[in-house]
């Protein structure tokens, strides 16, 4: 896919483009397309890669500059991101900073918030975790049960969180609480950021599917973080944690989709070295894969073109996660198939390739960031106007 | 990057589906389809003259409006949506397309005119017996006489081939597939047959011909490059129709669902019943993503981009059209099986399209061929 965003950004993509091609090399190069948002993968190095792009200036593009972004618009977000998967960069470590808690302090957050944490994000010199599920907390976010209490200046927060990504690493966790011991559901919930410096918090990686120690559960007892550390109000815990949910630029659409494509592409060679276009059954699974993803690309376009000219993402923007993820899924299954038994042998310490890999993390696209069957609730509901389920 | 829809284009929708709410309702839709000439000849000639919208992707020269196919493909996606009955894709999609699209200026000049301002319907007549859309398919043969061209032999599944002013076939010459214009009143050698079809609100009609006399276009043995292209922008366009039904089928299946009560509530709050939903509201979007890609393509011009996104909207929005239309008759449950409740429309509908320009089994090859795989 060649995008030509046009000539008010060609500078800026120019510029990117003649960085990576220095910056890109050694070490980094041989870490193309390594890491994903449930790939924990060469971490190390993506960590390194971070603090080179932190040092090229090349994170935050969209950020304000006091708070040491480059404060360029939307649609030079948008190029960074594309021209950054074009060029297979290795997936950034400090995603879910960049992505989620660093917006939500912008839109949400007070000024000395963002004066404290949003530059040292930029610096990647913190790291962050999200601390919104929980044992009894999945698809089921209002049913939050970590107690926070207010101590003098202080917060003292008890309970579980699971499922962090990238727990293991984090200096400092955002997390969503119950403040109010007599509320239910989604009253009283206030979202606190935690140090995890402390005795109080206890981290334990859970090993994936995959045999990575990727994501993570959270103990938290009696542990302590500052009065001021809630962002947006208390009891409105929910509203803040929505507002990060719902925040969908559409940075994040063009290198899931050039990953997608990349695959595809893969599968049609695979497919030809096998011999497997020559069988019609197949043959039809593999154009319907391309089908798949050449529609994924529209999709995401149609969305862009709309948020760059500032009009509401139509309906396609509220499906498209649920046709991205069921879909790539299938082309994890056909792939494997078409890999045939040398497929089914892993290297040494469960070591995986790209398409094992792949076809085993996708497994978590349907449930992570609202699991498939929240989707289409969400989608019956909110979108097409169909009433609530009655509560028992 | 402008793959979104400009005002105009919004006010296009708009004016395009106010018009067809008043002159395509489900009582006109019913009695169009149980008439055998299936269309209202004044909102025909209201469609061109108010709206222009015979003529709204062809060049102004030949008495069009000169819009792109995005355009039109807005037109024919509220067409879908209402079900519209009637010649538009025949002559529209096919016949004015065919006559854009061959090698022959005066033949342009002489009978775009005719579309644009509405006197004349026309369709393009390629399938046989065989219903076969590729080139092998045309066994119909041309004969070159002292008195000019004579076309002999059959074709059939022609779309409004009964009401057509002007007939575009296409034939096997000596030196390949050509194209023949007949003038279909009084054609010596033509017998038109209208075929009862299932889907009522399409008409088809089988056309004889005995040495019926025809005008080449173009030069002889020529024709199938054109055709072909020809048979790729209706691809497109035939799929924004079936997203436009799709969608007035969801539309139905999602309103009974929030009325319909079971156990106490209405069915929509159940999750077998709202999922459903949920996925056919994706299957449409998707298969939007597919229709709007070919009209982007069309409008930009790469022609092997073209026939790519062309064979892919066919395959796509084909199976989503049908397996949408079948889930609205699911929702509705029993009633949507009568004849009274316009469920069935839908379905039928769908599965004409499904057939009207290949299966998508047909498409789903074209388009591996095309890709390469």
């Amino acid at each position: 896919m060649e995008l030509d965003f046009g000539p008010a950004v060609r500078d800026f993509r120019d510029e990117l483009r003649d960085w990576l091609a220095a910056h890109l090399v050694g070490e980094f190069a041989e870490h193309r397309g390594v890491g994903g948002p449930t790939d924990g993968a060469a971490w190390e190095v993506r960590l390194a890669w971070d603090c080179e792009l932190s040092a090229g200036r090349w994170l935050g593009v969209g950020w304000p500059q006091e708070y040491g972004g480059r404060g360029l618009g939307l649609l030079e977000e948008i190029v960074f991101e594309y021209e950054y998967a074009r060029a297979n960069a290795p997936y950034r470590a400090t995603v879910n900073a960049l992505d989620l808690l660093g917006p939500m302090l912008l839109q949400m957050g007070s000024e000395a918030q963002k004066k404290r944490f949003l530059p040292p994000i930029l610096a990647v010199g913190e790291l962050w975790g999200q601390g919104f599920s929980e044992p009894g907390a999945g698809s089921d976010l209002a049913s939050v049960r970590t107690r926070a209490e207010r101590e003098g200046e202080e917060w003292v927060v008890s309970g579980q969180k699971v499922w962090t990504s990238f727990g293991v690493h984090a200096d400092w966790l955002y997390v969503l609480t119950r403040t109010d011991p007599q509320s239910v559901r989604h009253k009283g919930l206030t979202l606190l950021l935690l140090p995890t410096d402390q005795p109080g918090v206890e981290i334990r990686p859970i090993r994936n599917l995959a045999g990575q120690d990727e994501f993570a559960e959270v103990f938290l007892s009696d542990a302590r973080t500052g009065a001021d550390m809630v962002v947006g109000e208390v009891g409105q815990g929910w509203r803040t944690a929505m507002a990060t949910l719902g925040i969908e630029r559409g940075t994040t659409l063009l290198p899931q989709q050039l990953t997608f494509e990349r695959e595809a592409e893969s599968l049609i060679d695979l497919a030809r070295e096998r011999g497997a276009l020559d069988d019609p059954m197949l043959r039809r699974r593999i154009v319907d894969a391309w089908i798949s993803v050449r529609i994924m690309r529209t999709t995401n376009l149609r969305t862009l073109a709309e948020l760059t000219t500032g009009r509401t993402p139509g309906a396609q923007a509220t499906t498209a996660k649920l046709y991205a993820s069921t879909r790539h899924q299938q082309l994890g299954y056909l792939a494997m198939e078409l890999a045939g038994p040398a497929g089914q042998i892993v290297g040494e310490n469960y070591g995986l390739d790209t398409r094992q890999r792949s076809f085993l993390l996708s497994l978590a696209e349907t449930i992570y960031g609202g699991s498939s069957e929240i989707q289409r609730n969400i989608i019956g509901e909110q979108f097409l106007g169909l009433p609530k389920e009655p509560r028992p | 990057m402008d793959l979104t829809f400009s005002e105009e284009q919004d006010e296009l929708r708009k004016v395009v589906r106010s018009f067809l709410a008043k002159h395509s309702d489900e009582a006109e839709v019913r009695r169009l389809a149980a008439d055998e000439r299936g269309h209202d000849p004044v909102v025909w000639r209201r469609m061109a003259g108010q709206l222009g919208l015979q003529g709204l992707a062809v060049p102004e020269e030949y008495g069009g409006s000169g819009f792109g196919y995005v355009d039109l493909g807005i037109v024919f996606e509220e067409a879908g949506r209402a079900l519209l009955c009637g010649p538009y894709f025949a002559t529209v999609a096919l016949a004015a397309e065919a006559l854009l699209r061959c090698d022959d200026e005066a033949a342009r000049t002489d009978l775009l005119p005719g579309i644009t301002s509405g006197e004349t319907v026309a369709t393009l007549a390629l399938t046989e017996e065989s219903g076969r859309w590729d080139e092998q398919g045309i066994r119909l043969t041309a004969r070159e006489t002292a008195d000019g061209w004579q076309l002999t032999g059959a074709k059939t599944y022609v779309p409004d081939g009964h009401l057509a002013d002007l007939l575009l076939v296409a034939a096997r010459t000596p030196s390949g597939i050509s194209l023949f214009a007949v003038a279909a009143a009084d054609a010596p050698g033509l017998t038109r047959t209208p075929l009862p079809t299932l889907d009522q609100t399409r008409k088809q009609t089988r056309l004889e011909f005995a040495g019926t006399p025809a005008r080449l276009l173009g030069a002889e043995g020529t024709a199938w490059p054109g055709l072909a292209r020809t048979l790729a922008t209706a691809s497109v366009l035939l799929a924004a129709e079936q997203v436009g039904g799709a969608s007035a089928a969801l539309d139905a299946a999602v309103e009974y669902a929030k009325l319909r009560e079971q156990y106490g509530r209405p069915i929509g709050s159940f999750q077998g019943i709202k999922h459903k939903c949920a996925d056919m509201l994706m299957e449409i979007e998707s298969a939007r993503s597919a229709a709007y890609g070919g009209l982007w393509a069309l409008d930009a011009g790469d022609e092997r981009e073209i026939a790519v996104a062309a064979a892919l909207a066919q395959t796509f929005c084909s199976e989503a059209f049908t397996r949408v239309a079948g889930d609205n008759i699911q929702v509705h449950g029993g009633i949507g099986f009568t004849w009274e409740h316009p469920a069935h429309l839908y379905l039928k509908r769908a599965k004409s399209c499904e057939v009207l320009l290949g299966t998508p089994s047909y498409h789903r090859e074209l388009l591996a061929t095309r890709l390469g795989i």
